[in-house]
């Protein structure tokens, strides 16, 4: 047999329930290997031992009362965006390395009532504003496909630990591709759903009209039960939508013969690199032989869409940040002269380089006099961008497209330049902007590196989307593939 | 569109960041950077487009106005830097 780190959460759920082993086991399983295989990785700011014992003894005894679902007894990570009362919540800044978060996200809750069993917190770019994880104050992450590269942003952490094999599965948030890009990039399946399908209530807040969370796990079989049970309406979210979450999971051995995908022409033009096309190229054969119908579309205002997002998203993070001020919690500076000076140093302290960047992209953006020229005119683009997918989803099904330019880059290749390093996200920003779900599945490598693939699917098409993914991974074994070092 | 250094300390200012004066010359030309690739945007022909803030057109969800949150102020107050009598501590205000 195969040892746990190598098995899917249904068979994990089946030895469980078969009493092939504990939760107890499979958990102290994982925490070995996060002790022995995470120096090199750095994918965990918090190890949460004592408490994931407590949580597997509870899986157990339920699973014994024959009271367990799909996820009792399964282990996950957390990304440390998220709050877990009790427990550091540090969204990887110096300004909450303090932090012990006094309530629970929403997602926790659902997750720990589901049973699964919380490892610890993962690594994560500041407040998941990056595209390397190379913004955290904790330091950088390592890709486990090769140590000298970035396991992309911003859930970073998320990634490269389940990549590793340290645990099943992890939660993982996505304002402009940071469940994709890293998924693509480290041969995992991620998936960012609808928006406001997940709660955000106790999600550390970046763009509130743009962060959604999701899952990254090593297949979409596994995505589609772990975000199950993530989803759904939430009073305490003021943009949860009431309605009713599908059965993700019934439909994904459904055939695709006669599935609509569309190849936007704008996502394979100059940029994306040769080895990454190739890897497009062989999945849309793939799809093809399993009954798909190809069809080029066009999705004319893509390139806009970084430029867009580097309003909208500054903006809004902006307004999001400015409740760190040294008083109610956080970090906190000393030998100060007034109030103002007192928010100032601590906020000048407390946040890292790329948070100020953006801070300070955002309040000019917002500020007199450039209000209408940069934040109004992001607006109406966004809605150009919008269109275009409203058109598109029109003549196809699904839209199929690179998640990422090109494989893993070196760590400190691109930190010096921040547009160089925006532009990673060209693929992943528009189904943010327009709220659209979408995910990334491993279709090969370059070099011994995972290259993704993109599906982005209408609003509230999760179903369809891990539908898809599943029959693609039926047919492929990409996603089997583990780094070596690491089996 | 560039910022000069004079405006990034204003912007700074106005988003109560204090900079070291070594910080200024080099956020001033990565935000110049930043600036300058948003400004394709004022290519983009949008004259009649709606504004878009939201993905979702939705309206704001109103609850039935009861009292559901219960008095945690102890446990919120654990986290404050400085917190005396159930208040927050900061510099003196007023002189």
């Amino acid at each position: 047999m195969n040892a746990p780190h190598q098995l899917s959460i249904r068979e994990l759920s089946d030895g469980l329930r078969g009493k092939k082993f504990s939760s107890r086991e499979l958990t102290q399983h994982f925490l070995k290997r996060i002790d022995t295989l995470d120096p090199q990785l750095n994918s965990l700011i918090t190890v949460t031992a004592a408490r994931a014992q407590r949580q597997a003894e509870a899986a157990d005894a339920r699973i014994a009362r024959g009271e367990a679902g799909p996820l009792t007894g399964i282990p996950l990570i957390q990304k440390d965006i998220f709050c877990t009362q009790g427990v550091r919540t540090s969204c990887a800044s110096q300004m909450l390395d303090r932090f012990i978060a006094p309530y629970d996200a929403t997602i926790v809750e659902k997750l720990d009532a589901a049973g699964m069993v919380m490892l610890g917190k993962a690594n994560m770019d500041e407040f998941a504003m990056g595209s390397s994880n190379e913004t955290s104050w904790y330091g950088p992450v390592c890709n486990p496909w090769d140590l000298s590269r970035v396991p992309g942003g911003s859930s970073g952490g998320s990634v490269a630990a389940v990549a590793a094999g340290l645990a099943p599965v992890a939660t993982a948030t996505d304002t402009g591709g940071s469940i994709r890009q890293p998924a693509a990039l480290t041969n995992l399946t991620g998936i960012k759903p609808t928006y406001g399908r997940v709660s955000r209530y106790g999600m550390i807040a970046f763009a509130s009209s743009l962060d959604q969370a999701g899952v990254v796990a090593r297949s979409a079989e596994d995505a589609a039960v772990v975000l199950q049970a993530m989803s759904g309406f939430d009073p305490r979210d003021s943009t949860s939508v009431e309605r009713p979450v599908d059965d993700l999971v019934t439909g994904l051995n459904q055939p695709i013969k006669g599935l609509r995908i569309g190849l936007p022409k704008e996502y394979f033009a100059e940029g994306l690199a040769p080895g990454a096309r190739a890897c497009v190229e062989a999945a849309i054969k793939k799809f093809e032989e399993l009954g798909a119908v190809i069809k080029e579309i066009s999705l004319p205002n893509s390139p806009l869409s970084v430029p867009t997002y580097y309003v909208v998203a500054p903006a809004e993070a902006s307004s999001n940040l400015a409740r760190f001020d040294g008083v109610r919690y956080g970090h906190r500076a000393e030998g100060v002269k007034n109030l103002e000076d007192l928010y100032k140093k601590s906020r000048g302290e407390g946040f890292g380089a790329e948070v100020q960047r953006r801070i300070m992209i955002g309040t000019y953006v917002l500020s007199h006099g450039y209000y209408d020229a940069y934040y109004l005119k992001a607006q109406k683009v966004r809605r150009l961008i919008y269109d275009d997918f409203k058109r598109a989803f029109a003549e196809v099904d699904v839209v199929l497209g690179p998640t990422a330019t090109d494989v893993a880059f070196k760590l400190g290749s691109k930190t010096d330049d921040p547009v160089a390093m925006y532009l990673n996200d060209i693929y992943t920003i528009a189904a943010n902007l327009a709220g659209i779900p979408a995910m990334s599945l491993p279709c090969g490598f370059v070099d011994g590196l995972p290259v993704g693939l993109q599906l982005m699917g209408n609003y509230f098409d999760e179903a369809r989307l891990l539908n898809v993914a599943h029959q693609y991974q039926q047919a492929t074994n990409w996603h089997q593939q583990s780094p070596k070092g690491f089996a | 569109m560039s910022l000069s250094p004079e405006q990034v300390r204003q912007v700074a200012h106005l988003a109560r960041l204090e900079l070291k004066n070594e910080q200024v010359e080099h956020y001033a030309r990565q935000l110049s950077n930043i600036l300058g690739m948003v400004d394709r945007l004022s290519a983009a022909q949008t004259d009649g487009v709606p504004e878009m803030a939201h993905p979702l057109d939705m309206t704001q969800r109103l609850r039935p106005d009861v009292v559901t949150e219960t008095d945690r102020r102890d446990v919120f107050q654990e986290h404050a830097p400085a917190v005396q009598d159930g208040l927050f501590l900061v510099p003196k205000v007023i002189e």
